[in-house]
């Protein structure tokens, strides 16, 4: 039986909310997920999110905490007993915290203009988008995760965007294996993990959802 | 902590992101040497030191660079003792971010676009800014300062907010921050400017300050096409 006492408003295929699981299966937490209808909002999410109206929200102790990387450290700071997210040193930690907010800015931007827009638009997107995957190959280096030899804070970060690759790849026309292989192997890798593979939706429940949305809105 | 490299900022005068780190580190009493950068040229350390992203704010301690500036706020705030910037309980702290963040990435931007506004879409976007400014205010509510009754984290992200948005906006002429509208803010400022030593420090002299603004803001129109 869930604990009542987390509750996590999310919505299947979203890379935020999938942040949000992965962290809370790390720590071996409890939870309730509740998944919103993002066309007909609950009043929940609307009166605790006013300021964004968004999912990830993650409700403990009765009160809600938003914005996906804040709910992750959240996570972190509240059950440190175990799967530490952020590593211990203030460095490596301010390196963590830059490179998930690379991730926020850039592959969550140009991977969005790769099913929205056509064109030299969408070339210069694909372009951006594998220069942006090409520096976090480089910042992963040898090591098998971002963390090192466990997944912390980064790898939570970007992982969910692999359950999108196939529907950036279809739209975009192109293989990111082909441009940035570590990438693939990082994410496989990750994917072993019971926490991200129970996470993230199949690629395929993506692709379906994001050519619905394009019917819907005309894109 | 002997034998430990000072710290340096590469920074820019008039950047409230820049401004923002110098506040934290001052508040903390870090000893701290500053770099000024030429954004036009920039410098090869500046070009090492943040090759991703190429900007200012960076912090140098240990040999080893920090960039952007909320990430260097927190950590600053883990490395030096001395007054505490984010607060101890988890909730509060990930409150402290959430309108941080607000800040950053909603609020600032509906200012500056408000600023540069064609005149046909500038009530839309000062409308929109307006209730941003609102939604920040009812944050601070009848706290002395977002921290509580000490200058925390928020507070120094708010720079931009407290100063930058009354200066522009005194040569741009659009009235957006003011006593009528936010009486809890523009007390805070007050309060800020009044009460908190360090802060004076770290603003960019005034006149200074007005003129560069007045010929980016000329510059930024022209290239609107507004004037």
């Amino acid at each position: 039986m869930a604990n009542k006492e987390v509750v996590l408003l999310d919505f299947c295929t979203s890379m935020f909310g999938m942040r949000a699981r992965i962290a809370l299966a790390e720590k071996g937490v409890d939870y309730k997920y509740k998944e919103e209808d993002l066309d007909n909002k609950s009043e929940l999410l609307l009166k605790l999110n006013p300021v964004h109206k968004k999912i990830p929200v993650l409700i403990h102790k009765d009160r809600p905490v938003c914005e996906s990387l804040i709910i992750v450290q959240y996570i972190d700071e509240v059950w440190n007993h175990q799967s530490p997210l952020l590593p211990s040193d203030p460095h490596q930690r301010a390196q963590a915290r830059f490179w998930a907010d690379f991730v926020d800015k850039k592959i969550y931007y140009h991977g969005r203009k790769l099913w929205t827009t056509k064109g030299e638009e969408l070339e210069v997107a694909r372009k951006e988008f594998i220069e942006c995957l090409k520096l976090l190959e480089q910042e992963l280096g040898d090591k098998p995760y971002f963390g090192g030899d466990t997944i912390n804070f980064v790898d939570i970060a970007l992982v969910p965007f692999y359950s999108w690759f196939y529907t950036y790849e279809t739209f975009g026309n192109f293989m990111i294996k082909e441009s940035c292989p570590k990438i693939i192997e990082w994410a496989k890798r990750c994917l072993q993990r019971e926490s991200v593979a129970k996470s993230l939706p199949d690629e395929k429940v993506v692709y379906e959802f994001v050519c619905e949305l394009k019917k819907k809105r005309g894109i | 902590m002997g034998g430990e490299e000072k710290a340096k900022l590469l920074g820019v005068w008039s950047s409230p992101y820049s401004r923002r780190v110098e506040l934290a580190l001052k508040l903390k009493g870090v000893p701290f040497e500053y770099v000024e950068e030429d954004l036009s040229q920039k410098s090869a350390l500046l070009l090492k030191c943040n090759p991703v992203h190429k900007k200012i704010p960076v912090l140098l301690h240990n040999g080893k660079s920090i960039v952007e500036s909320l990430v260097i706020l927190e950590y600053i705030d883990e490395t030096w003792k001395g007054h505490s910037l984010l607060p101890q309980d988890p909730y509060e702290r990930a409150n402290a971010r959430f309108w941080a963040k607000f800040i950053d990435d909603k609020l600032m931007p509906s200012v500056w676009k408000t600023f540069l506004s064609k005149e046909k879409e500038r009530d839309k976007n000062k409308e929109e800014a307006y209730e941003l400014l609102r939604t920040l205010e009812s944050e601070l509510k009848d706290k002395k300062y977002f921290g509580g009754d000490d200058i925390g984290y928020l507070d120094v992200v708010a720079n931009v907010v407290a100063f930058w948005i009354q200066r522009v906006q005194s040569v741009v002429a659009i009235d957006l921050l003011n006593q009528v509208c936010f009486p809890i803010l523009c007390k805070w400022i007050e309060r800020l400017y009044h009460e908190i030593p360090v802060i004076k420090e770290c603003l960019p002299p005034k006149d200074k300050h007005l003129v560069y603004i007045k010929a980016r803001y000329e510059a930024a129109t022209a290239a609107n096409g507004n004037l």
